[in-house]
């Protein structure tokens, strides 16, 4: 290499005797041998299989009860009047009845659910601006272009949010009230907050500076996204905390779901109410739904199934083992 | 070399730097967007800057683009400065030295460095130093155009009304050196790239190795592919807007329809699957193949303490085909043997001298070399005797020659010879009282028994390989006119005067003799010329040299003319002992499947002898066919012959391997037992005719060993061709001298020995080195480690990619084929740059199945790579569908862990970007893991690259996904936070250890079971028992052994009563017992 070495006399070319330029390193050579395959597979196997079987535990201790609301009660008017775009405006509510056998024990979490929604198209994914639900007063009045056609208005007002994905924002609100054996109606306390990542609702979505302005005047000179029914500074009636770009709902709506099959959380029961202190006791309930638009298996079942592959592999790779390479006669050349 | 700028020719401004600072830019990125692959790329970038297509943000092109770039243009920049400054060919005009003559060192331009003379016309040296008459020098100079040879000029100078020939005595080339000369005037002939040095540097052929043919016809294929995915993914995109994007346009309005939309799809998917074929590719093999270049260079056990000669990679692009090796093609001296000549025997007037008794004593010649060792005293009394013929046999070998003497002291003479044959010779004749002392263009001044005598040189007709004999012609002090010749004893005898045919026969026997115990033999010969004639040879011969249009055939004719009648003198005989650990070596190779021809231009009986003692041809053989015919018929029948009792069920119907006629390859075949081929240089000739060379080249394939004796360069380099064209297998010529350089520019790895004879073979080689022992070092441990290294990353390398791009495939039949990335367009960019280049590498820089001992342990080791199993389209098959199987693990196992599913807190998980960092990191620890298992050594320094890359990893992704990073720039960084709110979950890592196991297991289990049920050799050797580690590389590799003797004479060996008991013998030492046992037998 370039360096000059100011070795001279007869070996004066001599290449150096380092470890690393004589390949000479020190290293380990790992071989697959029977001894350290076989009593691998078989560990694995058990840990896999004690894996499945504690997972499998968990999950049968979680209860879960799914609803589609589309057809079910008078629903499905709602359904239907929803289906033309021009009735955005109009109000539409529905109600469901159900009920449950046992309680559901300790935290309960209400989640609302969409089928074949595709939130993982790429143009559909890419029409929202970061900079401005950040809360950037440069952006709010000037949305990015990848909003389009989400952007402004037919009269080249702003939105905010723009954007594809915060048109879209679900916006069905659900009531639910549990029917006491008694016949007495309690409404069933749902915390509409807390629902996303401690990052989204303090970094990632900020509202723009206030200044002493009222959200409504900060908003000023925006409006709000065509399908939506209220401004976004409005979203909450009953918190003005919860408004602006860090509305809850928006931005658990805002986190675009990977698959076209989702579950979104809408609320936590609330279990400081007396009523609901052990979780969700069984009788019936009814959902009131203010139209405007399960936990899984997986994980313990694809273990116990790797489990018993390995084993499987691994007792074929005994036999193997035992009836051709243990002698090593496959070894002699 | 003083360049005087007053000089007219001067101010021509000759450039041969390709940039200068503001062109390079500019021209070196036009350079490199020519290259197909670059070109490709620059597509893409194109491609993504275009918005409705763009399914990528333009840095992931961008950024690995530019470094390939970066590193592309860095190393064309340093070879341009390396280049030379301006530098001519000139034609000598004077010098400061008396006769105007020019001492240079020719190193640079073919590695001599004896000195060397070049002369002026004295027409032009009377110009001397004068700067006003050289400027007005008005001269025409008329000669053959630019051209790449070294050894020849033709031209001639017109001046003052004369003509005058112009030879390469007059030319100073481009590189050469002026050693004790103050100063030198010369115009310029040639410029720039016009020079002989450039004309020969630009003429070398761009050596390719079969894997680099393999990837591209495999970088076509995933083109193909790659084509095919995105046009099904095109087609899945059409169906999908047809039947449920229309549901959708209330959310996301679109302006094409559902075909048009397809077409974008298309390219978007180009974009996003490119990552088929990464730009790190070719980037990646080249930086593989420097490394093992640097290996070779590094090693010691290549390096020759001897003449202070390390091992050198000459050409840093064909490492892995050293892994790959099928044929040698040898020369024989100076390659196998030392090329350290000794004057052994003679034979004058019909009486042989030199056999072994004690040293003389040279005691009574004040300038005898010390170092010179002779046998037989009844030479020297020969020589004190006065006896004419030998006096006449030293004076010529004193005066035949074209050595150099150098005499710093009075009496130390020390001579510069071209080849050490002729410095042999000439030390032998001082020895013998005949000493060369000085010389100058036209005189030769020697000490014939203490008296000083100065011969009048007259011409010199010199050496070359077709003529196989010079002269010389000079006028002694009486004034007598002789011709001295020596020369090939072939050559000679075809122009001897009929009268010494009694002679003849004598020599002929000392001849045999001589070249059983495998000495180098040259014939010597002299005549009278009469003065008339010789008057008249001259004129004609000045009037041949002075015209331009065949010069060389004229010369030759001239030549021809005056080279007959000659009278026999006797013979010399010149020992050239065997390099140290050649026959081991030999051994080792064949060992290996590696099949040995020796190509040399010695006698078939010499040749013959040296194949023995050096393991080549072995008394356990078969048979040894000699092929010698001296027409084509004969040559036919001894082939058939040879073939006939190789494989007695006959000859197949085709030669050609079926599948493959168009290509017209022969298969390989195998004989009912070792055989060995000599074949001779005539017969050789009609062997290699078109009707005749698939007949030759079976025989010569179903012998384990050939020896070509007798052999021009040219025959050299058909044979190498010959098998290149219809053997599918790649070949290796190495040699030492000039006569080597076109066959190791034939072969597909040359090798240049760095010996005795100058440095042209090193120059036109790929890998050069001092001993031919080393072969088998470069084969067996560096060929056959780059070999495995390469095919190792190239498996992983697509491996990895295909992986990588195969789960966007996947997952276009969830986002509705919208070309939405799995992954985070950062992990994209860096995935291939970052993530996991380094371990790859490491793995590509270190690896190595079996140490080096065990390499030679085992020399069987050698044969996978020389049926390319390691890599080829099958493997790389392989490769894919192992890809398509991981990325399905890859894909499914995330998307049924995710769907439905929450975390602990209720809050949400299943989203997209929560689902790409999961994807990425169950990627990133599979193909890890996977390379865990390619990896048989892990060092240090690989075990820090795999923990470090998946350490950058997390780090890189933690800072990517901070908050700050997303406040600089929100639309760049989006993922804020995911890593955090994910990766906190159990869930989220079980499904990251499902993934790997289920991607790793299936490995496990068929390598284990093809180890347990068809184990390679490779598992075998693996497999065995520690105790070979204490196996010691001194006990393989052979300490030098001065004082054995050198060749083992053999005579009548078939009829050797003795043969069957010897042929359990086998080492060195017990070859040279043979020859004691032999020599007993008359």
């Amino acid at each position: 290499m370039g360096k000059t070495k100011d070795k001279s006399g007869p070996l004066a070319r001599r290449p150096d005797n380092s470890a690393f330029k004589q390949q000479r390193l020190p290293a380990w050579s790992p071989v697959l041998t029977a001894n350290t395959v076989l009593p691998f597979f078989y560990l694995l196997a058990v840990i896999s299989m004690l894996l499945g079987v504690w997972l499998l535990l968990l999950v049968q201790s979680t209860q879960e009860i799914k609803l589609d609301y589309t057809d079910l009660g008078n629903c499905n008017e709602c359904f239907d009047l929803r289906r033309n775009v021009s009735n955005a405006a109009q109000t539409c509510s529905c109600r469901v009845e159900f009920s449950i056998d046992k309680t559901f024990k300790g935290d309960v979490f209400f989640y609302y659910g969409l089928k074949n929604f595709h939130q993982n198209l790429r143009r559909y994914m890419d029409s929202r601006d970061d900079g401005q639900t950040v809360g950037w007063i440069k952006k709010l009045k000037n949305p990015s272009t990848y909003c389009e056609p989400f952007a402004k208005d037919e009269d080249g007002v702003p939105i905010a949010p723009c954007g594809a994905v915060a048109n879209s924002m679900f916006n069905d609100s659900f009531t639910l009230t549990y029917h006491s054996s008694s016949g007495r109606r309690v409404p069933v306390p749902l915390l509409r907050k807390g629902l996303t990542w401690y990052t989204d609702k303090n970094v990632k979505f900020r509202n723009p500076r206030t200044d002493n302005l009222t959200l409504a005047q900060v908003f000023e000179g925006t409006r709000q996204p065509l399908y939506w029914q209220r401004p976004v500074y409005s979203l909450d009636p009953h918190d003005p905390n919860n408004n602006g770009f860090i509305n809850e709902d928006l931005i658990v709506w805002m986190r675009e779901a990977a698959f076209p099959n989702f579950k979104k959380l809408y609320g936590i029961l609330n279990r400081a109410d007396a009523n609901f202190e052990k979780g969700l006791p069984r009788g019936n309930y009814s959902i009131d739904i203010s139209y405007n638009f399960p936990v899984q298996h997986f994980l313990p079942i694809a273990y116990l199934v790797t489990s018993s592959l390995i084993l499987l592999m691994a007792v074929v790779l005994t036999v193997a083992w035992w009836k051709f390479g243990k002698d090593g006669k496959n070894m002699k050349e | 070399r003083e360049y005087n700028r007053s000089f007219k020719y001067a101010t021509n401004a000759i450039k041969t730097s390709k940039y200068n600072f503001f062109t390079f830019l500019p021209l070196n990125l036009f350079e490199q967007f020519q290259r197909i692959a670059n070109a490709y790329f620059l597509v893409l970038l194109v491609l993504q800057l275009i918005p409705e297509i763009s399914s990528l943000s333009w840095f992931t092109t961008v950024v690995p683009l530019a470094l390939v770039l970066t590193v592309t243009a860095a190393k064309d920049a340093t070879d341009d400065i390396v280049m030379f400054l301006l530098q001519a060919d000139l034609l000598l005009l004077s010098s400061s030295e008396p006769l105007n003559l020019v001492y240079i060192e020719t190193a640079e331009l073919d590695g001599e460095t004896n000195l060397k003379v070049k002369q002026a016309l004295p027409v032009t040296g009377d110009l001397g130093g004068d700067i006003e008459k050289l400027a007005d020098f008005n001269g025409e100079v008329l000669c053959e155009p630019p051209n790449n040879r070294l050894d020849r000029f033709n031209g001639t100078l017109a001046f003052a009304g004369q003509k005058y020939p112009l030879d390469n005595e007059k030319i100073l080339l481009r590189g050469c050196t002026l050693r004790n000369t103050d100063w030198c005037f010369g115009l310029v002939l040639f410029g720039g790239q016009e020079t002989k040095l450039m004309q020969n540097s630009g003429k070398s052929i761009f050596k390719r190795t079969s894997i680099d043919r393999l990837m591209n016809v495999l970088v076509l294929c995933i083109f193909g592919f790659l084509v095919f995915m995105c046009t099904i993914l095109a087609i899945g995109n059409y169906i999908w807007e047809v039947n449920n994007g229309s549901n959708f346009t209330v959310f996301l309005p679109r302006k094409d329809n559902a075909g048009f939309s397809a077409f974008l799809t298309f390219w978007s998917y180009i974009i996003i699957l490119n990552t088929v074929v990464p730009i790190s590719l070719y980037v990646s093999v080249e930086i593989i193949r420097l490394g093992n270049s640097f290996y070779i260079d590094w090693d010691r056990k290549m390096y020759y303490s001897h003449s202070d000669t390390p091992a050198e990679a000459r050409t840093t692009t064909l490492n892995e085909e050293l892994g790959q090796i099928k044929y040698v093609f040898s020369d024989k001296t100076g390659t196998l043997t030392q090329n350290i000549m000794i004057f052994n025997k003679c034979s004058i007037n019909g009486k042989s001298y030199g056999e072994l008794k004690h040293p003389v004593d040279f005691s009574f010649n004040a300038l005898a070399d010390p170092r010179f060792v002779f046998y037989d005293h009844a030479l020297v009394e020969a020589v004190k005797l006065e006896n004419p013929e030998v006096h006449a046999f030293f004076r010529l070998l004193a005066l035949c020659h074209t050595v150099m003497a150098e005499e710093k002291k009075e009496g130390e003479l020390l001579y510069q010879a071209q080849s050490p044959d002729e410095g042999a010779l000439v030390t032998a004749a001082r020895n013998f009282g005949f000493v060369f002392r000085s010389r100058t263009p036209d005189s030769i001044s020697i000490v014939e028994m203490g008296n000083q005598r100065s011969y009048e040189l007259l011409a010199i007709l010199d050496f070359n390989n077709v003529r196989k004999r010079m002269s010389v012609i000079v006028r002694s002090p009486e004034g007598k006119l002789s011709l001295y010749c020596k020369g090939a004893d072939t050559i000679i005898y075809e122009r001897l005067h009929q009268s010494c045919s009694k002679l003849m026969d004598v020599t002929t026997e000392h001849l045999n003799e001589f070249a059983g115990e495998g000495l180098r033999t040259l014939a010597l010969a002299y005549k009278d010329l009469d003065e008339e004639y010789f008057n008249q040879w001259r004129q004609r011969h000045h009037e041949a040299s002075t015209s331009l249009e065949d010069k060389d055939s004229k010369l030759d004719e001239l030549y021809e003319e005056i080279e007959k009648d000659l009278l026999l003198l006797g013979a010399t005989a010149i020992e050239d002992k065997l390099q140290d650990g050649v026959p081991q070596t030999i051994e080792q190779l064949a060992k290996a499947d590696i099949k040995i021809w020796v190509l040399t231009g010695d006698k078939q009986e010499t040749a013959e002898n040296i194949g023995y003692s050096c393991n080549l041809l072995r008394e356990e053989m078969k048979d040894v066919f000699i092929v010698s015919g001296h027409s084509p018929e004969d040559v036919r029948q001894e082939l058939r012959n040879a073939q006939n009792s190789m494989k007695p069920d006959g000859a197949p119907n085709s030669l050609l391997l079926p599948e493959e006629k168009s290509k017209n390859l022969i298969k390989d075949e195998e004989a009912n037992g070792e055989y060995g081929l000599v074949i001779n240089g005539h017969s050789l000739a009609y062997a290699l005719e078109s009707s005749m060379e698939l007949e030759f080249l079976r025989t010569a394939c179903l012998c384990k060993a050939v020896i070509c004796c007798r052999v021009t360069p040219l025959q050299k380099a058909h044979v190498v061709e010959l098998v290149k064209k219809y053997k599918k297998a790649v070949t290796l010529a190495i040699g030492d001298g000039a006569n080597d350089v076109s066959m190791i520019k034939a072969a597909h790895i040359g090798v240049g020995i760095s010996g005795q004879e100058g440095m042209q073979a090193v120059l036109s080689s790929d890998y050069s080195f001092a001993q031919f022992r080393f072969l088998q070092r470069l084969l067996l441990v560096h060929g056959r480690w780059s070999y495995l290294r390469m095919c190792k990353f190239l498996r992983y390398f697509f491996y990895k990619n295909f992986t990588f791009t195969f789960v966007h495939f996947w997952f276009a039949f969830f986002c509705g084929f919208s070309a939405q990335t799995v992954y985070d367009e950062w992990f994209i960019t860096l995935y291939n740059l970052m993530y996991t280049a380094l371990p790859v590498l490491g793995m590509s820089l270190f690896d190595q199945d079996v140490n080096d001992a065990w390499s030679f342990q085992h020399p069987q080791l050698y044969i996978p790579g020389q049926l390319s199993l390691y890599f080829s389209k099958t493997t790389f098959f392989k490769c894919a569908v192992h890809s398509w199987y991981c990325s399905l693990v890859l894909f499914f196992i995330p998307y049924a862990a995710l769907q439905d599913t929450v975390r602990d807190d209720g809050k949400d998980v299943a989203d997209y970007q929560s689902f790409a960092l999961l994807t990425q990191t169950c990627l990133l620890f599979a193909v890890s893991i996977q390379l865990g298992l390619e990896m048989s050594y892990w060092t240090a320094v690989n075990t820090f690259f795999v923990l470090g890359s998946l350490a950058m990893y997390f780090a890189v992704t933690f800072t990517m996904y901070s908050n700050g990073t997303f406040l600089i720039v929100p639309s760049a960084f989006p993922f804020i936070g995911t890593a955090r709110n994910s990766l906190n979950q159990p869930n989220v890592w079980l499904t990251i250890i499902l993934t790997s196991i289920l991607c790793v297991l299936p490995v496990v289990t068929c390598r284990f079971l093809l180890i347990q049920l068809c184990p390679t050799i490779n598992d075998k050797v693996q497999e065995t028992p520690g105790a070979l580690k204490v196996l010691e590389w001194k006990r393989i590799h052979w300490l030098p052994n001065r004082n054995r003797s050198p060749y083992c004479r053999r005579h009548q060996r078939r009829n050797s009563p003795l043969r069957l008991a010897l042929k359990m013998l086998k080492s060195r030492t017990l070859l040279c017992l043979k020859k004691k046992v032999i020599r007993k037998i008359p």
